[in-house]
């Protein structure tokens, strides 16, 4: 059955807080999820208390420098701090973000940072994309061709062509529509979630690409596209203003065109 | 535990071809039910008398006899189709599975025979 109250071991405990040092005015406090599989011991919720006048302005920022400064055991994935490499990923006040570019500003009240929904913890605030990924790399996200290439020159595209493609060739696999996706949460074994759906959408609009056919065949399936309700997480929450939803309605469109 | 590779694991059975007719289904079921449904509930605002007579002889008209065979089947069909979806989202024990979807399928036909079977009986003796 799907699980509507987290396992006893996974309930979250209070945690500890660590306050800033005195004569800080522009305090903020960080609650920040933390567990650790290895220890045996329930998840948390610790406090810290960050003195913005000396932290960067992202949510990424103020991590960092509870990392440096207050704790370092706390751990969490970051690359570019540009919103490019998607590492940063989690949820934020509420919502899957990239902690690089969600402002501390733009979140009223105590910061609650917790890690992506419904993953497997490895630590902290990393979650777990083994499944993920593979199901990125199921739907073949690579050019696949039957027309040689041209001798001298690369597959050309038209205007119009690429533009098909530029949106969904944005995404940084970070993994937020994923993870915001309720369907996705009860049927990731056999769901491919909106991340790999925009990606398979962006091969079947590809213009050098001739396995759209065969692309269709691989997704028409009642829980690998079907389990797609709608829902529409997946583009409320894209840090990168990408549409998963629209993707995966007009790769149902194309496959009801091909039937019908 | 099992050492299978996660992409093995993603791949699984392979796909099912199909998910198209289902979903293709509901919506066209979904717009037969905008039309019946509209005309159902407008024919039952306007019945001058709520009562028996009145119901049988609304029931017995040739024309509203169609459209409610019409509402009770595309309503089962519809039902059935989302019924259906409801139970792979939520149930995920092999055995429990199988038996909701038979059963939905069992009672959804029980209950599309059943309407279909009032509607003709009043229709057709009227």
């Amino acid at each position: 059955m799907a699980e509507f109250r987290l396992p006893k071991n996974s309930r979250i405990k209070k945690g500890k807080h660590f306050a800033v040092a005195n004569g800080a005015s522009n305090v903020r406090r960080f609650a920040v999820y933390r567990y650790d599989p290895s220890s045996g011991e329930n998840p948390r919720l610790d406090t810290y208390e960050v003195d913005l006048d000396s932290c960067g302005p992202m949510v990424l920022d103020a991590l960092i420098k509870i990392k440096n400064e207050i704790d370092p055991t706390l751990t969490f994935r970051r690359s570019c701090r540009e919103g490019i490499c998607g590492s940063c990923a989690m949820n934020i006040d509420g919502g899957n973000t990239l902690a690089c570019t969600r402002s501390i500003d733009s979140v009223k009240g105590d910061v609650k940072i917790y890690p992506l929904p419904h993953l497997p913890i490895v630590k902290d605030l990393v979650g777990d994309l083994t499944n993920f990924y593979a199901q990125y790399a199921s739907i073949k996200p690579w050019l696949q061709s039957r027309t040689p290439p041209p001798p001298d020159q690369e597959r050309l595209q038209s205007k119009e062509d690429q533009e098909l493609i530029d949106e969904p060739s944005a995404c940084i696999l970070c993994a937020c529509c994923s993870t915001s996706c309720p369907s996705y949460w009860w049927n990731s074994d056999r769901y491919l979630g909106p991340a790999a759906l925009l990606a398979a959408y962006r091969w079947l609009v590809d213009s050098r690409d001739d396995a759209t056919g065969e692309r269709l065949d691989e997704l028409e399936d009642p829980f690998r596209l079907y389990r797609c309700h709608t829902i529409m997480n997946c583009t409320q929450t894209c840090p990168k203003d990408l549409n998963p939803a629209k993707a995966i309605a007009e790769t149902k469109k194309m496959l009801a065109e091909r039937k019908y | 535990m099992s050492l299978r590779s996660p992409l093995g694991r993603v791949l699984g059975l392979g796909t099912a071809k199909d998910g198209t007719s289902h979903w293709w289904g509901q919506r066209v079921s979904a717009i037969a039910l905008l039309f019946l449904g509209l005309w159902f509930a407008v024919s039952l605002a306007t019945m001058p008398g709520f009562n028996y007579a009145e119901a049988v002889t609304f029931i017995g008209r040739p024309f509203n006899s169609i459209l409610l065979l019409l509402l009770s089947l595309s309503l089962a069909y519809h039902s059935y189709l989302g019924l259906q979806v409801v139970i792979e989202d939520y149930v995920h024990a092999p055995g429990i599975k199988l038996i909701a979807l038979v059963l939905s399928r069992f009672a959804h036909v029980l209950l599309a025979v059943a309407a279909v079977f009032s509607v003709l009986k009043i229709g057709l003796n009227a």
